[in-house]
């Protein structure tokens, strides 16, 4: 008589089958994800596939808040985890414990899905990236207080600048609650605002090693502060999180020693060269301006005050001498022309006529007769000769030609 | 004749001075201003300078730690290389 079972002693009997089996209590599987669900509870529940199969996953939320990056349906990942049956539904799934992208690193995509992220969110952008003081009264460094890196920013300080203040923020800079620290400090020291500059530091290490510096928490500190921040972290090869969003990023802690400090001797050499010039220009203005004035002495205005005044003088005397010449002339003009004329007043001088021999005949009123016409029978009129006058009465008018 | 606008002191940070010094140099060597101004030019230098060479020496060397004492509070102390 064959046995009965029940099904759940089935189920039970193939979960135990399972969970005893060497291979499916620890194993990584190989696929693509799809029906991808992120429960509210923080669970994530999905299935992996290849070209001929699905497989059932759940992962819990204990596990999935630690993965580095959002699963995504279509991603190909490796999943590590067991199989196991849950025996209410009959079924097999892996309960998986982690879960990295194929091929590339998880810590990896999670670097470039936050960076992605932050850039959208303009935390890079370059115009809002505060200005490195040129001499900060005191720097901040952000860093372990172990170790050769804290030592090399206060060697590189003090080697450029003698009298600087540091001050030092320890913080855990890898491991767990790292970023938590190192955002912290940034905030505190925000607060305390003895700082002009900090500098958040740390030596290489792997993309492990380095990860807190990667983490949303430590951008979003740095992004917020008052204060410029110069990241330092790992190798020159490295790449941070913290390197994009700081506002400038040094190849190496000592590096960033060399960003925040000053050298003070070329700043010193800076103004005493400064100095030389300012007074180098001032004596070659001066030396320009008495030249000027040399210059203006040597003129002939200056050298004979009185020259210009005789030469004046002279011509004054010219044309007073030419003056009196052209009224000299004039005045003889005149003379001559007084004498002819003289002269031809006493040629047509009625005496001259009367000295001839002639005489002059006029009426009472003295109108001149010199026509018949103008005579009658009884007019009074007066013939006046060189030396006297009668007085007649006309007697008789005759016309005739006296020169016939 | 340019105005110099003077800023006091207290609230002039280094590279302000240092800039102006700088603006202030080349306009002596400019020297397309009056000799009056060269010679007010030059005393506001010569005082830029010195003010820019006093921040320098301003500064106290001084290495600090940041601790948090028992209540949580940041107390600042000495710090040993």
């Amino acid at each position: 008589m064959n046995k009965v079972y029940s099904v759940s002693d089935i189920n039970n009997y193939i979960k135990q089958l399972v969970s005893n089996d060497g291979i499916l209590s620890r194993l990584f599987v190989r696929g693509e994800i799809s029906n991808f669900k992120h429960h509210y509870t923080g669970h994530m529940y999905f299935t992996i596939k290849d070209e001929n199969s699905v497989l059932k996953c759940v992962m819990f939320k204990s596990q999935a808040s630690t993965i580095k990056f959002a699963p995504q349906n279509g991603e190909k990942v490796i999943v590590c985890g067991y199989i196991s049956v849950f025996e209410r539904d009959g079924q097999y799934q892996l309960y998986a414990s982690d879960m990295q992208p194929d091929g590339l690193g998880a810590l990896h995509l999670a670097f470039e899905q936050l960076k992605d992220k932050l850039q959208k969110e303009g935390l890079f952008d370059i115009d809002i990236k505060k200005k490195i003081p040129v001499l900060p009264r005191c720097i901040g460094v952000v860093t372990s207080s172990t170790g050769a890196v804290i030592r090399d920013i206060i060697n590189v300080t003090y080697r450029r600048h003698n009298n600087m203040k540091i001050l030092l923020y320890p913080v855990a800079v890898q491991g767990a609650g790292a970023a938590g620290q190192i955002a912290a400090a940034i905030r505190k020291l925000n607060e305390l605002n003895q700082v002009d500059v900090i500098i958040v530091a740390r030596g290489g290490g792997s993309l492990e090693e380095l990860w807190a510096f990667n983490e949303e928490v430590v951008a979003r500190s740095i992004f917020a502060s008052n204060i410029p921040v110069i990241s330092a972290v790992g190798h020159e090869t490295d790449f941070t999180i913290c390197d994009f969003v700081s506002d400038m990023r040094a190849p190496t802690p000592s590096a960033a020693a060399e960003l925040a400090v000053p050298d003070v001797e070329v700043l010193l050499y800076k103004l005493q060269n400064y100095k030389v010039r300012m007074k180098s220009s001032l004596l070659k203005k001066l030396t320009m301006c008495r030249t000027q004035i040399q210059k203006a002495n040597s003129r002939h205005v200056f050298r004979q005050p009185y020259d210009k005044v005789n030469q004046y003088r002279l011509k004054l005397d010219n044309e007073f001498k030419h003056l009196f010449k052209n009224n000299e002339m004039r005045l003889n003009d005149n003379k001559s022309k007084f004498g002819m004329l003289t002269g031809k007043l006493d040629v047509l001088s009625p005496l001259k006529i009367l000295e001839r021999g002639y005489s002059v005949v006029r009426k009472p009123q003295g109108d001149i007769v010199n026509k018949l016409e103008q005579v009658h029978i009884g007019d009074n009129l007066e013939i006046c000769f060189k030396n006297g006058r009668v007085d007649c009465n006309v007697i008789s008018v005759r016309k005739d030609e006296v020169y016939d | 004749m340019t105005k110099i606008v003077r800023k006091a002191q207290s609230d002039r940070s280094f590279e302000e001075a240092m800039l102006e010094l700088e603006q202030t140099v080349s306009k002596l060597e400019k020297g397309d201003i009056s000799l009056e101004e060269s010679i007010t030019n030059f005393g506001h230098g010569i005082e830029l300078s010195r003010y820019c060479a006093s921040k320098l020496d301003e500064a106290e060397k001084k290495i600090s730690i940041l601790l948090q004492d028992e209540e949580g509070n940041l107390i600042e102390k000495e710090f040993d290389i």
